[in-house]
């Protein structure tokens, strides 16, 4: 057998290295990675089809559940979208306590992606370390929201629940642990030989290319784009706050655009995220934290609003963008959801090329890929938005064949 | 339910996500991590099915995935136990009103415990990986 042949490996949907099914199809020459390609779609539920005969209240609930590491991503991406048409002011301190739950989200969805990134070099007692203290971040929010995944907390014009001032200590005491332990998880994840010799050099993105296909959140910060909604377009609490993108600079480095540098943007977000909560808490403004306690004058606001929107947040991969389009009625017209993995996974077939089989699971776990997040389809025709399904679509391709041989 | 005094041996888990939202999926991560900590019981995630006792599934089956969930519990020995994780599983949850769902579960392959939950908290799971010993050593004693 000629040993220089390509070979086409497919990994996935289901194999050990992906949390989540996806299918990658690989070209490989050798041990060398020639061409690479993705095939997302197995997750795809149909939300966004569901979500246009609900009311805006009940489709926050399934904006939770679009992905259970964003929790808070996508419910608050809606929200905001459907505020801005309605015209729906948020109190100040539902802004402040929408934003203390998104930084704890990133806190817990960032040791999530490095004990995963651990375990994805073999390195299995740093992921049950990184998993260990992730739970200290799981308590905090579930001690707030009383959930620990699929908080539930976001209700069109502000939150759920508020957090009050017995809450506080609690809540300083985990933020507490974290900083005392931040040394320790920098040393562990960056000053380590494994990590350093597998991860330096390996999926190289380069600012050009990042800038090019889009690339969102700490993918694109390790490759020195300066590009942060919370800094760019401040909303929620952000605009109060003093904070500024982290780049692979922070820790002293020039900027490689490689997995090392990947880990160093999230390690070091989650000092960042540590801070903010800290600084929310201290200028926490009183008030109520809802624009309207009942449920029946949120949806009646609703039902009068008409218009379209876009609602942004800066998730813990990236940028999420849901666009809502309302029209007098219950439910929106239309709705669209772009989560930060589908800008970010195109890079997968660049980075992935010229790379050795190994290091195939580190380098697809370094943009934090969220499939669950990313599986839709829409396809806009005449201007109204249609969902088709599989059998649609096969149904629309036998049809063509058809019309080709007549 | 009663447990027999030992274990005859580890519970090897095989995990399947049948278009979960996650959230079901960190949980089991969670629940085999440190704090709660099985894997003093032998209990741990495989990476073949091949290797596994009990077929851990999450999600509500999207139409690609019932017939790779078919082919994973075809290719687990027997004794099996499949468990399901999550109401999204059990009932479709709040995707149950999806054109894309070929579940719940229970309609592509037999189900042996179900965990109720959206998501399921750790020590729901751990509760039905310990009913999921009882069926399986009620399966191994034949009756």
């Amino acid at each position: 057998m000629a040993g220089n042949v390509p070979y086409k490996i497919p990994i996935g949907p289901i194999h050990p290295a992906l949390k989540e099914p996806v299918h990658i199809e690989l070209t490989v020459m050798g041990e060398e990675v020639i061409g690479a390609d993705f095939t997302p779609g197995q997750t795809h539920r149909g939300i966004e089809w569901m979500g246009l005969s609900r009311n805006p209240v009940q489709i926050v609930h399934l904006t939770d559940r679009i992905c259970g590491i964003c929790g808070v991503t996508h419910s608050l991406s809606f929200a905001r979208a459907v505020e801005q048409i309605a015209g729906i002011t948020v109190p100040e301190r539902g802004d402040y306590v929408r934003t203390i739950i998104a930084e704890f989200e990133r806190i817990q969805s960032h040791l999530l992606w490095a004990g995963v990134a651990a375990h994805e070099l073999g390195f299995d007692s740093l992921f049950y370390l990184a998993w260990r203290v992730r739970e200290d971040a799981m308590d905090a929010i579930e001690f707030i929201t009383g959930n620990r995944v699929n908080y539930d907390i976001i209700q069109i014009g502000g939150t759920r629940r508020d957090i009050t001032i017995d809450q506080y200590a609690k809540i300083r005491t985990c933020l507490k642990t974290y900083k005392d332990l931040f040394s320790k998880l920098k040393k562990l994840f960056l000053e380590d030989a494994v990590i350093k010799s597998r991860c330096i050099g390996t999926g190289l993105l380069s600012f050009e290319t990042a800038m090019a296909y889009s690339a969102v959140g700490p993918t694109s910060r390790a490759s020195g784009v300066t590009a942060d909604l919370r800094v760019d377009y401040p909303y929620c609490a952000y605009g109060d706050l003093d904070i500024k993108p982290v780049l692979p600079t922070a820790y002293g480095k020039d900027v490689n655009g490689d997995t090392y540098d990947r880990i160093v943007v999230r390690i070091f977000e989650i000092a960042q995220s540590i801070e903010i909560i800290e600084t929310c808490l201290d200028n926490m403004p009183a008030g109520p934290v809802l624009w309207e306690e009942k449920v029946v004058k949120i949806l009646a606001a609703c039902k009068k609003a008409s218009g379209e929107a876009v609602g942004r947040h800066e998730a813990p991969r990236g940028e999420a963008v849901h666009y809502v389009a309302m029209d007098n009625a219950d439910a929106p017209i239309a709705w669209k959801v772009k989560a930060s993995t589908y800008s970010n996974a195109h890079v997968w077939p660049i980075i992935l090329k010229g790379a050795q089989l190994a290091d195939i699971p580190i380098i697809v776990a370094s943009i934090d890929p969220c499939m669950s997040c990313t599986d839709r389809v829409a396809i806009t025709d005449n201007g109204s938005t249609k969902i088709f399904t599989k059998e649609q679509l096969s149904k629309m391709s036998y049809e063509k064949t058809r019309r080709m041989l007549q | 339910m009663k447990l027999t005094n030992s274990l005859n041996r580890s519970l090897w888990v095989f995990h399947f996500n049948a278009g979960s939202c996650n959230g079901c999926d960190i949980e089991i991560v969670a629940t085999l991590t440190p704090r709660y900590d099985p894997e003093r019981f032998g209990v741990k995630l495989v990476g073949s099915p091949r290797h596994a006792d009990v077929l851990l599934v999450t999600g509500p089956v999207t139409n690609q995935m019932a017939d790779r969930l078919r082919r994973v519990y075809a290719q687990m020995p027997s004794p099996k136990v499949v468990m399901v994780v999550g109401t999204c599983g059990q009932s479709g949850g709040v995707f149950h009103t999806s054109y894309n769902l070929a579940g719940p579960i229970d309609q592509i392959i037999p189900v042996d415990v179900y965990v109720p939950g959206c998501a399921p908290r750790p020590e729901a799971i751990i509760n039905g990986v310990v009913t999921a010993i009882a069926k399986l050593e009620r399966l191994e004693g034949g009756k």
